[in-house]
């Protein structure tokens, strides 16, 4: 007699695409850049504004960016947030996390990353972070070599200064 | 001049989170010959078909228009892919209409669908890049800072989204077609469950569904001859724009607004809130119900929020907004923008039952997706325009 069993509903398949991806000039000077802990942005010739990064064109003009880099700080403003608490398969963080769009001094666009060294339930909307680098010997071509940000202490900045960027 | 399109036929799924009963194929051909059904006709009729589902990585099945055409009769017939990510079910009906209003074809059958229990949404959405970090968790992940940043420009109570999620479910029970009957729906439950992406609770968040939505679309000549009276495009827009770029209005895109200014314009419509009886709007997300009623210009900017908290989206509102349950109570992504635009129509033939806007004359369906970038509507009316 043959036991009653489950029926096999869903089988999974995992499959594996491995390529060699090539970055282009612009992504990969900033990538050179965050390898040596440089933070590199670049100009759109249009209207002034400093990408980071600057993947080569500017996506609202659709022109070349070509220019001098622009060297950022590695502090900013906290634009928006969310507190996550799902999990997900690519994401290595110990939940939950505050997943933040940070608008870092001199740049004119915003980035995400997750912020350490701070309560969840202090982490607020203008709130000023500085980036926390990992050992130098840790350094990659990748923004991981920034582990999170951190409060930097400084007063909060102002909604005016930075909710264009929400 | 162009063509008329009438929608003759429209057919879906029930939704659910596992349609282990049926393949992807036998998910969209139960649609399909339900809309057929409907509109009496066979496949022989149909001329060419527009397929629309989200991106191949979800279900990891490239091309899978390919695999489908024969279960949608699609054999030596033209066949049309269209790829707008959340909104694509909403472009594919626009697609659909193009091909009649341009006197191409006379009957197009429009379908599309997601099998999400075959997928890994979250997984899909969120594939690490050198450029930036991981830490964004599925949609939610992407939206959840875009609705903090409406709730602080806005001022709007807190409790605002919950009053949606609620709404809709209420709507839901009345829809046998929908994923979600939770005849225990209340502000108390929704409240309660789980901050999944702060400010997103578990339950203002749509579910994970398997389904389909087809339409059978029809000249007008062709449209004469149906058995159920038809509905009438009157106007369609699609607008996009990049994810981003500095400055960028994350939280009203311009796209929405340049959407809903064309959509209106072609329609001769220059009080929306007025002469439009009812609207299926894309809300994977309770917040978006007032964003959205902003964005299509329903409300002032800030002030959506107020439609929601004085029942005015409500059934007997004088705007009912999603009357099916909408993406908060089914959400086979593809599909998702097609059962917008669907029930619209089934609104303005008369046809949807229990959550049936009495009289309802011009409905709008709306999509929107990619990270609030892609937008497609449309508006159909009892009448020809």
């Amino acid at each position: 007699m043959s036991e009653e069993k489950e029926p096999v509903e869903v089988l999974r398949t995992p499959v594996e695409l491995d390529y060699t991806y090539s970055a282009g000039v612009s992504a990969s000077r900033f990538l050179r850049a965050v390898e040596q802990g440089k933070l590199l942005g670049q100009r759109c010739p249009v209207d002034g504004r400093v990408y980071f990064p600057s993947r080569g064109s500017c996506p609202q003009h659709g022109v070349p960016i070509e220019g001098e880099p622009v060297e950022l700080s590695d502090r900013g403003t906290i634009v928006t947030f969310s507190v996550n608490r799902v999990p997900s398969e690519n994401i290595d963080l110990e939940l939950p996390y505050a997943a933040i769009q940070v608008l870092l001094d001199g740049a004119d666009t915003t980035l995400f990353h997750v912020l350490g060294e701070c309560s969840i339930d202090d982490v607020r909307m203008g709130m000023r972070v500085e980036a926390v680098w990992r050992p130098r010997d840790e350094w990659t071509i990748s923004m991981q070599n920034i582990r999170y940000f951190k409060p930097s202490g400084e007063p909060d900045a102002p909604f005016e200064s930075y909710q264009e960027h929400i | 001049m162009a063509e008329l399109c009438g929608i003759v036929g429209i057919g879906q799924t029930k939704h659910d989170s596992k349609r282990i009963d049926v393949s992807m194929a036998g998910l969209l051909r139960e649609a399909a010959e339900r809309a057929l059904e409907d509109a009496e006709l066979t496949w022989r009729d149909i001329d060419a078909v527009v397929i629309g589902k989200a991106p191949d990585l979800f279900e990891g099945v490239m091309m899978p228009e390919l695999f489908l055409a024969d279960a949608l009769g699609g054999a030596y017939k033209p066949m049309l892919r269209v790829h707008t990510a959340g909104s694509v079910g909403g472009s594919t009906g626009i697609v659909a209409a193009s091909l009649i209003q341009a006197g191409i074809h006379d009957r197009v059958l429009v379908a599309a669908f997601e099998k999400q229990s075959e997928s890994n949404a979250m997984w899909a959405l969120s594939i690490p890049m050198p450029f930036s970090v991981a830490v964004v968790a599925g949609a939610g992940g992407f939206f959840a800072p875009l609705v903090r940043g409406y709730m602080r420009r806005s001022g709007a109570p807190e409790d605002t989204g919950i009053r949606v999620a609620v709404k809709d479910r209420e709507n839901a029970l009345k829809n046998p077609y929908a994923h979600l009957h939770m005849e225990d729906i209340s502000f108390d439950l929704v409240a309660s469950s789980p901050m999944l992406w702060d400010p997103i609770r578990y339950l203002e968040t749509c579910p994970s569904s398997d389904g389909a939505c087809a339409m059978v679309l029809s000249s007008e000549s062709l449209a004469a001859k149906a058995p159920t009276r038809p509905a009438w495009v009157h106007s369609t827009a699609m607008r996009s724009e990049p994810t981003m770029f500095s400055g960028r209005d994350q939280v009203m895109p311009q796209g929405i607004l340049d959407n809903a200014e064309a959509l209106y314009k072609k329609a001769g419509i220059t009080n929306p809130r007025k002469e439009i009886d009812c609207a299926e709007m894309y809300v994977p997300f309770s917040w978006f119900e007032p964003m959205w009623c902003e964005g299509m210009l329903f409300a002032e900017p800030n002030e959506g929020w107020k439609m929601t908290y004085e029942g005015a989206t409500a059934m007997d509102g004088d705007l009912p907004i999603n009357m099916s349950g909408g993406v908060l109570s089914s959400n086979p992504i593809g599909a998702s923008g097609l059962l917008r635009f669907a029930e619209a129509a089934l609104q303005v033939r008369g046809q949807a039952g229990d959550h049936q806007v009495e009289g309802a004359k011009k409905a709008l369906g709306h999509a929107y997706g990619g990270g609030s970038q892609y937008f497609s509507t449309w508006i159909v009316g009892s009448e020809k325009p």
